[in-house]
């Protein structure tokens, strides 16, 4: 069971993932993308993290997401009208490249990965885990975290403003 | 597949490489400038990946609150992406990044 709602919701995001990079409209890549977000709050599910899955929703489905379109349909950015001309360098090096770094990626992942396996349920990583140890051990960069956000409000009101003029 | 239910921890290691990879293909072959930030989110949520499975791996919640971090930096990181590609947008009324290379030598 485990094993195929895994296969399942790997490849709605693999297929969301694709279909992102190949989409010419970035509407259409906002909303794989979101597809993406929410196969992998499943499969976060499936690894018994909860408040992950939640955050991943609410913060990166929810939040990210709407910011990303709504400046998609503030700029009104349509369809790329100049097909893009990737330079010789990126024709001749970009997919075999990427096709490298994939089998790098998994070859090290096979040969290092340590042999154990995942049951659904043996393990939660409950609010109440994550939350203790936020507030302890990770008490100061949480609280650097606040003081980031913060200059990010800032920095993002900053340029905003500067286009008004 | 062998017993159904348990699912060895390098299929979701394997499923966060192709989805690294991907988003590294779409920031090396996009032109639009929003569709290469949402390359880089998705490679944020690749490593989100990692970071979670082996977390699961270890039993430790640590990896989660990394997850956790990543996720507020990349909302900080949104914020400011978003509003300067705006700023760009306002002055030279265009996406691709290929228009935008004032500082190409």
């Amino acid at each position: 069971m485990d094993a195929i709602l895994f296969l399942i919701f790997a490849a709605i995001a693999v297929a969301c993932a694709i279909n992102l990079v190949v989409q010419k409209h970035p509407i259409t890549s906002a909303l794989s993308l979101v597809g993406v977000m929410g196969a992998l709050a499943v499969i976060y599910l499936l690894l018994g993290a909860e408040f992950i899955a939640a955050a991943q929703m609410i913060v990166y489905a929810g939040a990210i997401m709407v910011l990303f379109v709504f400046v998609i349909m503030l700029l009104n950015a349509g369809e790329e009208k100049k097909p893009a001309r990737p330079s010789w360098f990126a024709k001749l090096l970009g997919i075999p490249l990427t096709i490298a770094v994939l089998g790098l990626l998994s070859f090290f992942v096979q040969h290092g990965s340590p042999q154990s396996s995942v049951t659904f349920g043996e393990y939660t990583g409950t609010a109440k885990d994550v939350g203790r140890a936020l507030f302890t051990t990770y008490l100061l960069p949480f609280e650097i975290t606040s003081v980031l956000i913060l200059v990010a409000i800032l920095g993002a009101v900053v340029l905003a403003r500067k286009e008004m003029d | 597949m062998g017993v159904m239910g348990a699912v060895p921890l390098s299929w979701y290691l394997m499923l966060s490489a192709i989805l690294f990879s991907l988003g590294v293909a779409g920031f090396l072959m996009r032109k639009n400038l929003i569709t290469i930030f949402m390359s880089i989110e998705l490679m944020l949520n690749a490593v989100n990946l990692s970071f979670v499975t082996f977390s699961r791996h270890y039993k430790q919640v640590d990896g989660q609150i990394f997850t956790f971090f990543v996720m507020v930096v990349a909302a900080a990181e949104a914020a400011v992406g978003l509003a300067i590609i705006l700023t760009v947008f306002k002055n030279r009324s265009t996406l691709l990044v290929d228009d935008v290379d004032s500082l190409r030598l």
